[in-house]
């Protein structure tokens, strides 16, 4: 019984402390920037469920979906096709590291220019701000595939697709899955900027908007709303990552084990 | 005695071998062709009006005005700003993050207890808070300041913890048995450990902390950085400006990312992981 309550215990106790502290400190409070944990709970669930949900959080979604799993292909396949050609990653390295170092959000007036205020700018901007992450550790994961690995597959006569599939693909999964971990809040962080600037619809929008209306409490929910979004999206990459790399885990706990 | 011939001959070609990867000539032309011909696609997809040259205008007349606004103080200025914003949302990040990184990490009480609230508050989009930032303060700096000191403390934060964890068990246990105090155990033991991982949250701090910089000069337009300014010349057409701005904020982030990689190289000269790859 201790085994299952003392994790339970540890992982709400502070959460709950922390809760009950501000809703002792709040229960006075006339600071109208400070919300009440129970209004603030009404509040959301008032503004998010309902028209909003359809009109700003699916589509705000769809496009942090579409924007980053095109960034993810887009970054392995180049990634991969750029790390198995030293001359090539020799000749791309610079603008690599120029468009890395780049902070996407200073793209969103220059993509606004050249596409206009559409959604296919808001995906760009999402993809051009995510691709880097995988691309740069799809690059390293694969340059660092085992020599002995390779040799092996050589002199078996792997080769071509082949290799890539079984070899390359395999040894760079580590390398590429923590890229993909780095390019998530990359894209989320961007599907809200390119809808605070230049946009109509949109969690990022939305909260915009609460904020120039000095709406306070709708627009605590609406950061609450993106916090949300950032755990789920979180979780969901562990349960991936946990299947995707389960044989790799296994030879991590075996290794250390020993 | 053959020894001394052999050592001398292994010394020599080991540093043959370092200098000639300190060189690397093909790397380097290849690399400089990547560049211009990046540089020449830019430029023709602009002058045969594939985009509009309007509002996509040739790599050289963006250069151009690069070079003139190079001159302008309005301009260093707003440098002045970012980097300025940009060290200080470091500096306080760290500050914060290492101490508490520390503590926290070494306690396996305060690590469980504290790990559902960092699982819940890291991913955060630091973004989300900017409207907040403006209600609820009004000067520029402590605007930025909350919200990349907010997104650079989980970067470093984060990567100390697993620096704590990566330390030797065996290592600790002779600390303690010899005495040690807790001081003398984070200084000799843990540190030295942790040091590589440090360096890391700190590169990803480093990048992290530059954009939200820019992003919120140009969200919010209060503080008068970069960021602001390419909105700026955006809002009046000056498009080449644009352009030359955010080509410059890019050259800034790769000067501040060649900063970092010195320094760590400097500061993790002992280490394996750098040794290997010198």
């Amino acid at each position: 019984m201790r085994k299952i309550l003392s994790p339970i215990g540890f992982a709400l106790g502070l959460p709950i402390v922390l809760i009950v502290i501000w809703y002792v400190a709040t229960l006075g409070a006339t600071n109208p920037f400070v919300p009440k944990p129970v209004e603030l709970v009404q509040e959301f669930g008032a503004v998010w469920f309902g028209d909003r949900f359809v009109g700003d959080v699916v589509p705000s979604l769809w496009r942090f979906a579409a924007g980053t799993t095109i960034a993810i292909v887009l970054g392995i396949v180049l990634g991969i096709a750029v790390g198995l050609n030293r001359g090539l990653r020799a000749f791309t390295e610079p603008v690599f590291e120029f468009f890395r170092a780049l902070p996407p959000p200073v793209l969103i007036p220059i993509l606004a220019l050249v596409l206009g205020r559409t959604d296919g700018m808001r995906i760009s901007v999402i993809v051009l701000g995510a691709v880097w992450p995988v691309l740069l550790n799809t690059i390293e994961g694969v340059r660092a595939t085992d020599s002995v690995q390779t040799e092996t597959s050589r002199s078996y006569g792997i080769r071509g697709w082949n290799r890539v599939r079984f070899q390359v693909i395999p040894s760079a999964m580590p390398q590429i899955i923590a890229g993909v971990r780095q390019s998530l809040p990359v894209g989320i962080i961007l599907m809200v900027i390119s809808e605070m600037l230049y946009a109509t619809a949109g969690l990022g929008y939305s909260i915009t908007q609460f904020q120039r209306q000095f709406a306070v409490p709708e627009m605590w929910s609406g950061i609450l709303m993106l916090g949300l979004i950032g755990y789920a999206v979180s979780m969901l990459f562990k349960l991936v990552e946990s299947r995707v790399l389960r044989w790799y885990h296994g030879l991590k706990d075996l290794e250390n084990a020993s | 005695m053959a020894a001394p011939d052999t050592v001398t001959r292994v010394v020599a070609v080991a540093e043959r071998r370092s200098r000639r990867r300190r060189l690397r000539p093909r790397r380097l032309l290849l690399g400089l062709a990547g560049i211009v011909t990046f540089l020449a696609i830019w430029e023709i997809v602009s002058r045969t009006s594939l985009l509009n040259p309007t509002y996509f205008p040739p790599a050289t007349s963006v250069a151009s005005t690069l070079v003139t606004n190079a001159t302008l103080t309005g301009f260093w200025s707003a440098v002045g700003v970012t980097v300025g914003t940009w060290g200080l949302g470091m500096l306080v990040a760290f500050a914060l993050a290492a101490p508490l990184g520390i503590v926290i990490g070494l306690s396996s009480f305060l690590t469980r207890l504290t790990r559902s609230t960092v699982e819940f508050l890291r991913p955060i989009p630091s973004v989300g808070l900017i409207p907040l930032a403006v209600l609820a303060l009004s000067v520029p700096l402590q605007q930025s300041l909350l919200i990349v000191v907010y997104g650079a403390f989980w970067q470093i934060f984060v990567q100390v913890l697993y620096g704590v964890a990566d330390v030797d068990t065996v290592a600790m246990s002779t600390a303690r048995s010899y005495g040690f105090s807790w001081w003398q155990r984070v200084r000799d033991v843990v540190f030295p450990t942790m040091l590589p991982y440090l360096m890391t949250g700190v590169r990803l701090a480093a990048a992290v902390a530059l954009i939200l910089t820019v992003t919120i000069e140009l969200v919010v337009g209060t503080s008068q950085g970069l960021g602001y300014e390419i909105g700026q010349s955006r809002n009046a057409a000056l498009y080449e400006s644009t352009y030359a701005l955010v080509l410059f904020t890019g050259l800034l982030g790769v000067a501040i990312n060649l900063a970092v990689r010195f320094t760590e190289k400097r500061v993790l000269s002992w280490h394996q992981s750098v040794r290997e790859d010198a």
